[in-house]
């Protein structure tokens, strides 16, 4: 080898050991951890005040400023996405590969090399040693000493000696490979998530109820469009019981696709659509004003026919089987009372939606009402007809959470192994066996020599309830002597 | 009130009755000691078994119909069940009784934390964003293990106590300022308790405007001083008298090997469920809820910084071979973060978790 050559491998042999040691880890996580921490405590993306407030508290009012333009030069104001945070990641990523690959011949000589006989010296020095006489044949005792090994869920092997034999067996050698499982699904986390930043959109949509649209913002103001259109047919909120607390809240939502509606559904908050790659979630709603606003009633005459009718504040409507004229005064989105029982809005957002009507009867009013749409008994109408709001068309937007992140799967891909990892890593144990016995005069020898990766004392006592039998049969005739 | 108040009430007292028994026993020895307090907590057990049921029947009847696992209030009722669940199990597996008198007083922090704040009780209907099978595993699988990492705080403080001698090693240090602090905070809490029997303040209302009013922040300067005083007298007496804790503990014939593999033991049983329960659900709720598994929210962070301390743990005794101290000082340190994670959270740090508020 010339030396040059030498010089690279040996820059190549150090790189190496630098990131196949586990102490590197112990440093990267302990950064990423504490860098962490330091991102729970300066809030990430907020407005520049906030922080600024919390710097003053620690840094007292002339440094604060400084100390802000300094951190947010750095990236700590929005620090998991900042170079060296992703670098860091990037780093446990390497080492974490790198500390695998160097220690995964290791473990496969373990898990591959056969199991063998063990000498007669060899008993007595595993893990779990166990030795005891036991009357019969040999003959005898192999069958039960099979069915214990059976029991145990060992396939034993058997090696036939001059003055016995000696059964042995190992199962679930394979499970030492299940904290690489664990480390892989690490990585293979990380690669999800970077696909998803790279590959995907994330973006707001703000629709108002029958409008249609494309648009999406990103959470820097970016506007972006689908390759499809969203059309919010209409928005319901349902609340608990008469509280303002909402128990669902959904849009119902058309896709438009080159001017074809594809599909017709609803979103709510944990139920969200998926439509080409984009998923759509229900994230927020609220008050447009009254405008465009269409409220929509059923009348239900005292013969019992029912109508829809659809109008806006100011129009009139003759109710059907009366003679009566109905026409809407005003819209509150929220009406509540006050001590003086005078209607009054109590917030912009449609949480108690009420009209008030009037009815005339030819030239002379007759009376008039607010009429709830979460009250049935306002709409009960002195002459006998009833008159229900049943919605509100135009007058909320909803908001959507828009996203598409072709990552997702891998993400998921890997929580699943990584489970799969842990539960055999932490709950399944490779196991050995091996059982030494030996003939003697109307009697036989046994030894048993055992060994487990992780739970021996569990094992220790599964051995001792499947040689159980054999035990006492031992037991019963000593006391019979 | 309905039903699960009436035995949740019976469950809280006997409790407080166990802990004081417990500490009794550890004190006193006494076999007779020992039944009395099993028997206490496991009636306290089975009381708090009754009241969840009958809580989740009352949500139902209210037409809310949920488990009782959604506020703050009823996961850390279920945390003390899962951790004295998990300790009975423990005391019966290895007829080891002592660890009581270090489980119990965790037990009783987050009782009293509870009517200390005097949080929210009532059986409240869901937000949307909450109303989720996944956010129930979230919550149900987190607790599981968080009662699991408490055992093994309890362990590894005892294990600490045991394997120190000198009063200058840093592990004796470590454990009888991190112990004394503990049992002050409890203590200091018990007071603000009896002085102003707080109650129907939030969370924040309650830590800015009682917590430690009568000890730490009393309005009184003398008071104020005397107070950080005789807290600093009794670290001090903790640290020069530990030994003493030590002999107690040695007289019960523990070996510490024992104590050093239940708080492994624990451990090992812990962070598989926290990763899959507080990890793994936590983000598939989120990412069904609002379209992001993972956002860096501060909860979100504090639970990945926990994981690392365990992780940190596992390492260190399964490739360096750390045993014993070391490693129980990591497992102490791992306890202080899930408590910060839940509630430190919530307290110091802003979120957006919808137990944000605490109420
Ligand atoms: C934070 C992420 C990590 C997690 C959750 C994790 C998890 C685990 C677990 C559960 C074990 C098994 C321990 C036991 O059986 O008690 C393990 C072992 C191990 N880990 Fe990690 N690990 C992480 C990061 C790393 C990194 C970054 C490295 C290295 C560079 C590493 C190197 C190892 C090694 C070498 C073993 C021993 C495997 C063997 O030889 O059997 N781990 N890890």
């Amino acid at each position: 080898m010339t030396d040059k050559a030498k010089d690279k491998t040996s820059v190549v042999n150090a790189i190496w050991r630098f990131f196949s040691s586990v102490r590197l880890a112990v440093v990267l996580i302990a950064l990423i951890g504490l860098l962490s921490i330091l991102g729970t405590v300066i809030e990430q993306n907020a407005e520049p005040e906030k922080n600024v407030r919390l710097f003053k508290k620690i840094f007292g009012e002339g440094l604060a400023s400084t100390v802000y333009r300094i951190s947010e030069s750095l990236g700590f104001m929005d620090m998991y996405s900042s170079w060296w945070f992703l670098m860091l990641l990037a780093l446990l990523a390497v080492n974490l590969i790198v500390c695998s690959i160097d220690r995964l011949p290791g473990i496969r000589r373990i898990v591959s090399r056969p199991m063998e006989p063990l000498k007669e010296e060899g008993f007595g020095h595993h893990g779990i040693n166990k030795e005891f006489t036991c009357k019969g044949s040999i003959n005898d005792v192999r069958v039960k000493v099979a069915t214990a090994l059976k029991q145990l869920g060992f396939k034993p092997d058997e090696f036939i000696f001059e003055r016995g034999v000696q059964y042995y067996a190992q199962k679930w050698q394979h499970v030492r490979y299940a904290v690489y499982v664990i480390h892989l699904s690490i990585i293979v986390i990380l690669v999800g998530a970077v696909v998803g930043i790279q590959f995907g959109f994330r973006g707001f949509m703000k629709i108002d109820e029958g409008q249609t649209t494309d648009k999406a913002f990103s959470r820097k103001g970016e506007e972006y469009h689908l390759d499809f259109s969203i059309k919010c047919d209409d928005f319901t909120i349902e609340f608990y019981g008469d509280t303002d607390t909402p128990k669902t809240y959904r849009s119902w939502l058309t896709v438009i696709e080159s001017g074809q509606e594809k599909l017709k559904t609803f979103i709510e908050v944990n139920h969200p659509l998926s439509y080409k790659g984009y998923t759509f979630y229900q994230s927020s709603y609220g008050p447009i004003g009254e405008e465009n606003g269409v409220l929509v009633f059923r009348v239900k005459s005292k013969d019992g026919k029912s109508e829809m009718i659809f109008k806006k504040v100011g129009d009139a409507f003759k109710i059907p089987g009366s003679t009566l004229e109905a026409r809407i005064m005003a819209f509150s989105p929220a009406l509540g009372f006050n001590k003086d029982e005078k209607p009054y809005t109590y917030t912009e957002m449609l949480n108690n939606p009420a009209v008030y009507v009037l009815f005339r009867e030819g030239r002379n009013d007759k009376y008039g009402g607010w009429i709830f749409k979460r009250y049935p008994k306002s709409w009960d109408i002195p002459d006998g007809s009833k008159l229900e709001l049943v919605d509100n068309w135009g007058y909320q937007y909803t908001g959507i959470q828009v996203r598409k992140d072709p990552g997702v799967w891998i993400v998921y891909l890997g929580c699943i192994c990584m489970t799969l990892g842990l539960y055999f890593a932490f709950f399944i144990s490779h196991k050995k066996i091996w059982v030494l016995l030996v003939s003697g005069k109307g009697k036989v020898d046994i030894k048993i020599a055992a060994y487990a990766h992780k739970h021996k004392g569990t094992f220790d006592t599964n051995i001792d309830k499947a040689f159980g039998p054999l035990r006492d049969q031992v037991a019963a005739d000593k006391k019979g002597d | 009130m309905g039903n699960s108040s009436i035995f949740f009430g019976i469950a809280e007292i006997g409790y407080f009755v166990a802990m004081m028994v417990y500490i009794a026993y550890f004190v006193f020895k006494g076999d007779y000691l020992g039944k009395v307090a099993t028997t206490v907590t496991t009636v306290s057990l089975l009381s708090q078994t009754v009241a969840f049921i009958s809580r989740w029947v009352e949500s139902y009847n209210m037409g809310i119909g949920r488990p009782p696992l959604t506020n703050l209030y009823e996961s850390l009722v279920f945390f003390v069940w899962c951790l004295m669940f998990g300790y009975l199990i423990v005391e019966f597996k290895y007829k080891r009784r002592s660890l009581g008198a270090f489980v119990t007083p965790l037990a009783a922090l987050a009782l009293g934390f509870v009517d200390l704040t005097g949080m929210s009780k009532r059986i409240e209907p869901l937000l949307p964003a909450l109303q989720s099978n996944w956010l129930l595993a979230h919550v149900t699988m987190s607790f599981i293990a968080y009662a699991a990492f408490g055992l093994s705080f309890a362990a590894a403080l005892m294990y600490l106590i045991v394997r120190t001698e000198k009063r200058n090693e840093p592990a004796y240090i470590f454990w009888s300022v991190s112990g004394s602090v503990f049992f002050i905070v409890i203590f200091a809490m018990l007071l603000d308790y009896m002085n102003y029997k707080v109650i129907g303040e939030s969370a924040e209302g309650f830590i800015k405007n009682f917590l430690f009013k009568s000890t730490f922040r009393n309005s009184s300067h003398g008071l104020t001083v005397f107070s950080y005083l005789v807290a600093i007298g009794g670290i001090f007496l903790t640290w020069r008298y530990g030994y003493v804790l030590k002999r107690i503990i040695d007289s019960f014939n523990l070996s510490v090997d024992f104590l050093d593999e239940l708080n492994y033991k624990l451990i090992a049983v812990g962070f598989p469920i926290f990763t899959l329960g507080g990890l793994i659900c936590g983000a598939v709720w989120a990412d069904q809820a609002w379209g992001t598994y993972w956002s860096w929210d501060p909860k979100e962070t504090w639970s990945l910084i926990t994981w690392f301390v365990y992780a940190f743990y596992l390492h260190a005794r399964y490739i360096k071979g750390w045993r014993g101290r070391k490693v129980a000082v990591v497992s102490v340190v791992g306890f202080i973060t899930v408590i910060f994670t839940y509630l430190g959270v919530n307290i110091f740090l802003s979120g957006l978790h919808s137990y944000g508020d605490l109420m």
